[in-house]
């Protein structure tokens, strides 16, 4: 957490919300738990409305596999700052275990790659991270990395669940009083 | 053209970014949304990708509408979950497909379903039926969108579009 400093994160549904959420809740998080496919989506809009800030989607490789046209879409808008991470145990986590398309050879860094992610990796080894978070603070994006990990069940830390809560106190921890909707002259 | 005002309408009310999945009927705004330097136009794969889009943009403070044909809508289903638990501000200009001058069969039934399939998921349906009357309902979505964090669709009938076959389509 320390090190996040003012990174943006977005999570997909599952797995990946619970664990940026035992790395540490914060504001400046938006976890979802549902509109499986568009964490990445969501990370690109963040991204080009504050081309100024580092912002991190982290997701599962089934929720990636659903938005996999939204790999094509962020290819084309080439956002210098956003960095895409999978987190990749080649099982659908929340529904049984089943074995997803990754599983089966499907290579979601060579998908990046051919819709032109500037950096994409497929990650095995932990000793290969250090070199993958510097590239997420200081790398020219778009970034992906499809970081393999093994199929363990761990205590689950959970979000809030208010969608409203969630999206009000990062909007007022990003954007300070400006985050207020007011009326305007018409 | 209806295209120039609502246009004008997106600029009054601060939109930046435009995502869309092409129609023919939206072929004017398109364009001028990409020739306009305050904007992004962003292509999409499918209409949810928007969804996602929309979302990401007001998190961080832009405001974005999207673009789509009635088609698409039946691509949003779900997504629209997201934006009625997070109460995300939602704008969506739909084109009508499936209506009468229709020549393909094949839209009609995603073209019926349209207006009830929006308000299903919670999103508030405008009736455009004629030219004149679209800028306003847009005019009217973009304020209810971006000042109480509504999500609204306004449907633009396909005799304000007027096309009736692939060959006036082409030579449009």
């Amino acid at each position: 957490m320390k090190e996040r400093k003012k990174l943006l994160v977005v999570a997909g549904l599952g797995s990946t919300s619970w664990d940026i959420t035992a790395a540490g809740d914060s504001d400046l998080s938006f976890p979802t738990w549902g509109a499986m496919g568009q964490a990445a989506m969501i990370g690109l809009g963040l991204a080009m409305a504050q081309p100024q800030r580092r912002v991190l989607v982290i997701t599962g490789d089934g929720e990636m596999l659903m938005g996999l046209g939204s790999l094509a879409t962020i290819g084309v808008q080439q956002p210098k700052n956003l960095a895409l991470v999978v987190i990749d145990n080649e099982r659908y986590g929340e529904t049984g275990m089943q074995a997803t398309h990754t599983a089966h050879g499907v290579d979601l860094a060579a998908v990046a790659a051919a819709c032109g992610f500037k950096d994409s990796r497929l990650i095995r080894k932990s000793a290969e991270l250090n070199d993958f978070y510097h590239a997420i603070r200081a790398g020219v994006g778009p970034l992906f990395a499809a970081i393999k990990v093994i199929d363990e069940k761990l205590p689950l830390v959970l979000p809030p669940h208010d969608g409203v809560l969630l999206k009000e106190r990062f909007r007022k921890a990003l954007l300070g009083k400006s985050a207020d909707v007011l009326p305007e002259e018409s | 053209m209806w295209s120039d005002e609502v246009h004008r309408e997106l600029v009054a009310a601060r939109v930046r970014l435009v995502g869309y999945v092409p129609d023919a009927g939206h072929k004017r705004l398109i364009e001028l949304c990409q020739a306009d330097k305050g904007m992004r136009a962003v292509p999409l794969t499918t209409e949810e990708e928007g969804i996602g889009l929309a979302a990401g943009a007001w998190l961080g403070g832009m405001r974005s509408v999207l673009l789509m044909q009635s088609s698409g809508v039946g691509n949003l289903v779900n997504v629209l979950g997201m934006v009625k638990v997070c109460r995300f501000p939602l704008v969506v200009i739909v084109t009508m497909r499936g209506e009468p001058g229709e020549f393909n069969p094949w839209q009609v039934p995603m073209g019926e379903a349209t207006a009830r399939v929006l308000e299903t998921m919670g999103v508030a349906v405008r009736q455009a039926g004629e030219a004149q009357t679209v800028a306003p309902h847009v005019r009217a979505a973009l304020r209810i969108a971006f000042q109480a964090q509504g999500a609204e669709a306004v449907l633009v009938a396909q005799k304000v579009i007027g096309i009736k076959s692939f060959q006036e389509q082409a030579n449009q």
